[in-house]
């Protein structure tokens, strides 16, 4: 009988698992992975030069860690992707919100917005080399324009949800346009945008090695293509864990910031 | 100082994809100031839109509406309102949403915490000041609403179906608690609604609107004394009142029906 209905609550929508549920079966998921991966491995299955055992993996950490290269490599793509996510959140953000609230905003800017949107940045990196060169202004532009055009239209989105009546409100309470735009658009904003930064930091990530592909000499994604030309794939998991846990890490940072800052959007 | 003077008014919804929707035609009606009065008619009828027109939330398409003989261009701190919705700030804590009109209005510290502080007990909410919209219940959200509208000192009130959203329970509850702050205030109150009990109950004067397009088709005159207690609802005088709103409305509703 309390099988079944443990069995019923775990798969009844939405209700709350207990606790240990809930950090357990995602740690079991991920040591399952790490298990299957050493039984692949380490049992002879997949050729090493194809999938490096974990072992492997970690000695090549340990030696990049140890050497000072893995920090040096570290340093330099956080610089690029903070200052390329940072310079594009600071400017699309407040774009994307006048966006989804005035109507002559969007009409003017939308259609070269999405134009922009959909284009892939690895095409736009040789005009950017020509452009901006090779150093590091390049990367931080290629994470900017990856991120850019998807903030805005994020942004206009979780503007344009705003309640129509919130709004009305205000204006029989007294506000004049400038108040509407401080004193209620942007903080009834704040949750989404929130959410959008936390997603679009994702997205940020994922061009790092886009970035790094042309004329780098150091970086974690150069680091990934020196060991793909240099045919070690243990390497190349190094640095993919590194980005993975750096990632990681940093939506945690999110989820900890949405918490502390906008304690009302969380009750429940 | 909050009477209402609504001159000839006409609403006309011109749609791109839809047809033209005549809301209001001609619709002239006058409030006198610390009335309650409260309009009354189907669902659809335009009440909510002629609400909308005094609010200075939307403009008209002929005809004018005035406060005081001001003529409404815009919306404005002498016209509270309380909507259906709630709509209270889900980022603000009780306390600080109904210091809210004091606040972006200017009005000091000292003055805007005695105003909320007044109003939270008034509205019964004592201990909740700090809570957020989200911890709390319908009834006490729009019990929020109302102290925050009330909070700002308008002229006059407006209250589009303010308590349509709530159980019958809560509803009375808060007619009663709506007539007692009003008690206290006479501030002039225009309260839309498609109830007639609740019309009745907390009118001074009941104006009856027809469907579509809306224009006024009856006045009543409510003469149950006042404080009102609930019972009066079983009066036979409150019945005969009730009985004359369902006559006139009675064809309106059919009206509507056929037309939605």
């Amino acid at each position: 009988m309390t099988t079944r209905n443990a069995v019923d609550r775990l798969l009844t929508p939405k209700k709350p698992i207990p606790a240990f549920l809930e950090i357990g079966s995602g740690t079991g998921f991920a040591i399952g992975i790490l298990v299957v991966w050493c039984i692949l491995t380490y049992g002879g299955i997949i050729d090493p030069n194809f999938l490096p055992a974990p072992g492997a993996v970690f000695e090549a950490f340990v030696k990049v860690a140890s050497n000072g290269s893995l920090l040096k490599h570290t340093k330099v793509s956080l610089t690029e992707i903070y200052a390329g996510f940072f310079l594009s959140s600071v400017i699309a953000i407040p774009v994307g919100i006048f966006m989804g609230s005035f109507r002559i905003v969007a009409a003017t800017i939308e259609p070269v917005v999405n134009f922009m949107r959909y284009l892939p940045v690895t095409s736009m990196i040789p005009l950017l080399i020509l452009w901006i060169g090779i150093g590091i202004e390049e990367k931080i532009s290629v994470i900017f324009l990856g991120t850019f055009f998807q903030q805005i239209v994020l942004a206009a989105d979780v503007s344009s949800r705003v309640p129509d009546d919130i709004l009305n409100v205000s204006y029989t309470l007294g506000a004049n346009r400038r108040q509407i735009v401080t004193r209620v658009l942007i903080p009834a904003t704040l949750p989404g945008v929130m959410d959008t930064l936390r997603v679009t930091m994702g997205w940020a990530w994922t061009f790092l090695v886009v970035a790094e592909l042309v004329a780098s000499n150091s970086g974690l994604g150069y680091m990934i293509l020196q060991a793909m030309r240099g045919l070690h794939p243990d390497r190349i998991f190094v640095g993919i864990f590194v980005i993975g846990f750096l990632g990681l890490a940093t939506d945690m940072v999110f989820k900890w910031l949405t918490r502390a800052l906008l304690p009302w959007a969380v009750i429940r | 100082m909050g009477s209402l003077s609504i001159n000839n008014v006409s609403l006309i919804f011109e749609g791109r994809k839809t047809d033209t929707v005549v809301a209001l035609k001609n619709l002239s009606l006058d409030i006198p100031d610390k009335q309650f009065a409260v309009i009354v008619g189907p669902s659809g009828c335009g009440k909510s839109s002629l609400l909308d027109l005094i609010a200075g939330l939307r403009d008209t398409s002929g005809g004018h509406c005035r406060i005081d003989g001001t003529t409404i261009h815009r919306p404005g701190a002498d016209r509270g309102m309380v909507f259906q919705s709630y709509s209270l700030f889900p980022w603000l804590t009780v306390k600080r949403n109904i210091a809210f009109g004091p606040s972006i209005n200017g009005v000091g510290k000292e003055e805007r915490d005695r105003r909320t502080a007044h109003y939270v007990n008034a509205v019964g909410l004592a201990g909740f000041e700090d809570a957020y919209p989200t911890q709390l219940s319908g009834g006490m959200r729009q019990r929020v609403a109302i102290a925050r509208a009330l909070a700002n000192d308008p002229q006059v009130l407006l209250m589009d179906e303010p308590f349509g959203a709530l159980d019958s329970q809560t509803r009375s509850i808060m007619q009663q608690l709506l007539l007692d702050i009003w008690e206290q205030e006479h501030k002039t109150v225009l309260f839309v609604t498609h109830d007639i009990d609740e019309a009745l109950f907390l009118g001074d004067v009941v104006y009856v609107m027809s469907a579509r397009p809306g224009r006024i088709m009856d006045t009543i005159s409510v003469d149950l004394d006042r404080p009102r207690d609930y019972d009066v609802i079983t009066s036979p005088e409150f019945i005969g009142l009730k009985r004359r709103i369902m006559t006139s409305l009675h064809g309106e509703v059919e009206k509507t029906m056929a037309i939605t």
